[in-house]
């Protein structure tokens, strides 16, 4: 039929520029020579300012990387990456700046463009006093700005990039970094902990409930590197804190590195809640070019009733690799995993998480939402475990994976270990696929094929949805459809 | 206005409509009737534009326009309503975003505005009130969970709410008690008008005591083979299919 091919047609233009964050800002740029050494380690540091026990710490990582072996048993397959064919600093050439004026205007214009608000003046004026987010903007290597420092120091709220706060707050930073996520705990953190360049650092005074969202957005611009960010978020007792990070990166032939470090410590009481919107760029239809997203993500609730909550909405990247996990350690503690992973076109995802039970009555709640379209494969790969010593642990998992076409697959893999026996564990899993008779009823109430489509995945993802802090739900829910776009049809 | 005609069909190499020819004018109620596999439901997907179904031949004129052109989203939007025999849940998707979404996508179609939140919950509460459908109900996941009554009734509201010039109603009958056929045919009368017609498919008789039609068409092997007017249902109630039954398989 004429109609249904002028619908292919349509959905295969839109294809090609789906992903609207592609573009690439010319400005001039420092790098580290190519390759990993401790020249350029020492380098980096150098740039930062970095005391002494920071090169240290960093040079340490660097040794023990060099006995590693990249891990092999996530459920992706990939071209080897070339360490010595990165870079793994590049920042733009301007120094630092210390206002708005300061930054060269083309940063400025890509974030603009990205749809990020770097001008809080414009905010407190009122222009759009709704969207109140502090954000930390992170452009390659080094952060660029990071917006209502003043107002949050006010709160004794310290948000910061990290290289800062390494020269700032010492005592802070080597008390918690490395103390979520070891030096040595996997290839991609070990990397990490050597090169890393920037980020953000978060403390949350005690009892202090942060006054705004925090957020930090990556960009990777530059071509042939890596961004090896490291984030650190510190909620003392009684405190709460909301954090976003978003990420995007210009359309490109080749594969980048993406192999990032967070860590959380909630002490007593304490809760954070994590939200992340990834939309690296997902390589093109034939799985050409796009982000390999190698992340570590990991939360300590270290004090007693502490809570720390990970909501992500995956859809770019061509290869994830990411398990954001929760620490139970403190007695009636509470992790929480919510997660949309889409793929299509020739994205792999394996994704999940870890809720590790060690204190008393702690509790965990994993709802996982895939789904995979075109010729896509995305697995959930999680594990639930119980300390002898956590009587009384509970977990709900709910992994629910959706499939849209035939040439995608969907995989379960779930872990379950209980050292105890009060422990309750709960584990739900279906596999459904978006029927064509489904579709075919939306369509005769008048949804076109992309409308139907993405009225049943958001029906699918709903639950998820809602943990998202309201205005970047309406965002997350934006990029699923963009994300799907050309699936169907 | 509707005419089909010479419309031939096959699905997987098998031919099921031969050649049908059916006219129905503006306000009419047709019923057709038939024998099972008489090729009653393929021609209630091919009017709605399913895909799996090869027109061979001839055309369906909606107003002169021929619809078999248009992908079925167009087809709804230009006023062709099916009201399905087994209608889809859709997990998740709240009955009234559902409702408000394809009303919507509707009227984009047409070039008209959308229709805003309190006009629209005030359209949707009139028209379920009729069908004695309750709120608890608009705000369930559509169609899960529903009874086969409840799942009916849902496709009348939703049909009152579009507004179709053309509706087929594909076994609206098949597993209603009395009390929900007489709230499911209440819902069709009221929606009976000048500009408006129905294309009624059933096998019993029973359900052409609520809905009385203009004209009963009998089907049987992908051809209408005999036409009159709701007495012509009585008689075959009586008599059977059997005489319309030559050369059928099962």
């Amino acid at each position: 039929m004429p109609a249904v091919q002028e619908t292919i047609d349509r959905v295969r233009s839109i294809d090609l520029d789906q992903y609207k964050y592609g573009f690439e800002t010319t400005i001039e740029m420092e790098k580290s020579e190519k390759g990993i050494s401790e020249d350029v380690i020492r380098f980096i540091s150098a740039k930062k300012d970095e005391p002494e026990w920071m090169l240290a710490w960093r040079l340490d990582a660097y040794k023990r990387w060099q006995t590693m072996q990249e891990p092999d048993w996530a459920r992706v397959s990939y071209d080897k990456v070339d360490y010595k064919d990165i870079y793994y600093y590049a920042a733009p050439k301007r120094p630092a700046a210390m206002s708005l004026d300061e930054i060269d205007p083309e940063i400025l214009k890509t974030y603009e463009k990205l749809g990020i608000p770097l001008r809080e003046v414009e905010v407190l004026e009122g222009i759009a006093p709704e969207r109140r987010v502090a954000v930390d903007a992170v452009f390659d290597s080094v952060s660029v700005a990071t917006t209502f420092k003043a107002e949050l120091s006010k709160a004794g709220v310290i948000f910061m990039p990290i290289s800062e706060a390494i020269r700032e707050y010492p005592d802070l930073v080597k008390k918690y970094l490395g103390s979520v996520v070891p030096v040595t705990d996997n290839f991609f953190a070990t990397l990490n902990s050597a090169v890393f360049s920037d980020g953000s650092f978060v403390y949350i005074p005690p009892g202090v409930r942060c006054p705004m969202e925090l957020s930090t957005y990556f960009r990777i611009n530059e071509r042939d590197t890596g961004q090896f960010e490291r984030t650190l978020i510190i909620a003392d007792k009684g405190s709460y804190v909301s954090y976003l990070e978003g990420c995007t990166a210009p359309k490109r032939d080749d594969n980048q590195l993406h192999a990032a470090v967070v860590e959380l410590v909630a002490l007593d009481d304490a809760e954070i809640k994590y939200s992340t919107v990834q939309n690296w760029y997902p390589g093109d239809n034939d799985g050409k070019g796009g982000i390999y997203n190698f992340v570590t993500k990991r939360g300590d609730c270290r004090g007693a009733n502490s809570k720390i909550s990970w909501t992500q909405v995956e859809t770019g990247s061509a290869i994830t690799w990411k398990y954001p996990s929760c620490i139970l350690r403190g007695d009636n503690s509470r992790g929480e995993f919510y997660s949309i992973a889409v793929s299509n076109g020739m994205q792999q995802v394996d994704s999940g998480t870890k809720m590790i039970h060690l204190g008393k009555n702690t509790t965990s709640r994993i709802i996982s939402k895939g789904i995979s379209a075109g010729r896509s494969q995305n697995t959930y790969r999680g594990l639930v475990s119980a300390h002898r010593k956590a009587t009384g642990a509970r977990n709900f998992t709910n992994c629910d994976s959706l499939l849209i076409g035939d040439q995608c697959g969907a995989h379960t893999v779930p872990y379950i270990e209980s050292k105890n026996s009060s422990a309750q564990f709960e584990h739900e899993a279906t596999t459904s696929k978006i029927s064509e008779d489904q579709m075919f009823y939306c369509q005769q109430r008048g949804l076109s094929n992309e409308e139907a489509t993405a009225l049943i995945v958001n029906g699918f993802v709903r639950d998820v949805l809602q943990q998202l802090p309201m205005e970047f739900a309406v965002e997350a829910q934006k990029l699923i459809s963009i994300s799907l776009e050309g699936s169907v049809g | 206005m509707i005419e089909i005609k010479n419309l031939t069909v096959a699905i997987e190499d098998k031919q099921i409509l031969n050649g049908l020819n059916l006219t129905v004018n503006d306000g009419e109620v047709a019923a057709i009737m038939g024998p099972n596999g008489s090729g009653k439901s393929t021609l209630s997907y091919v009017i709605a534009g399913k895909e799996d179904y090869e027109v061979l031949d001839g055309e369906i004129l909606l107003d002169g326009v021929n619809i078999l052109e248009m992908s079925p989203d167009e087809r709804a939007a230009s006023g062709v309503f099916l009201a399905f025999q087994y209608p889809l849940e859709i997990p998740g998707v709240g009955t009234m975003t559902f409702l408000k979404a394809t009303l919507n996508a509707q009227r984009r179609a047409r070039g008209e505005g959308e229709l805003s939140t309190p006009d629209f919950i005030r359209k949707v509460n009139g028209a379920a009130e009729k069908l004695e459908i309750n709120k608890e109900m608009l705000k369930r996941a559509l169609n899960v969970g529903f009874s086969g009554g409840e799942k009916k009734r849902m496709e009348i509201l939703q049909m009152a709410l579009l507004e179709p010039k053309f509706c087929v109603l594909d076994e609206t009958d098949s597993g209603l008690d009395i009390d929900a056929l007489r709230i499911v045919s209440g819902g069709v009368n009221a929606l009976r008008a000048q500009g408006r017609s129905f294309l009624v498919i059933t096998h019993y008789q029973r359900l052409l005591d609520y809905i009385v039609p203009d004209v009963v068409h009998v089907m049987s092997q992908g051809q209408i083979v005999k036409s009159g007017d709701k007495d012509l249902a009585k008689a075959l109630e009586a008599s059977g299919y059997a005489e319309y039954r030559t050369g059928e398989a099962a």
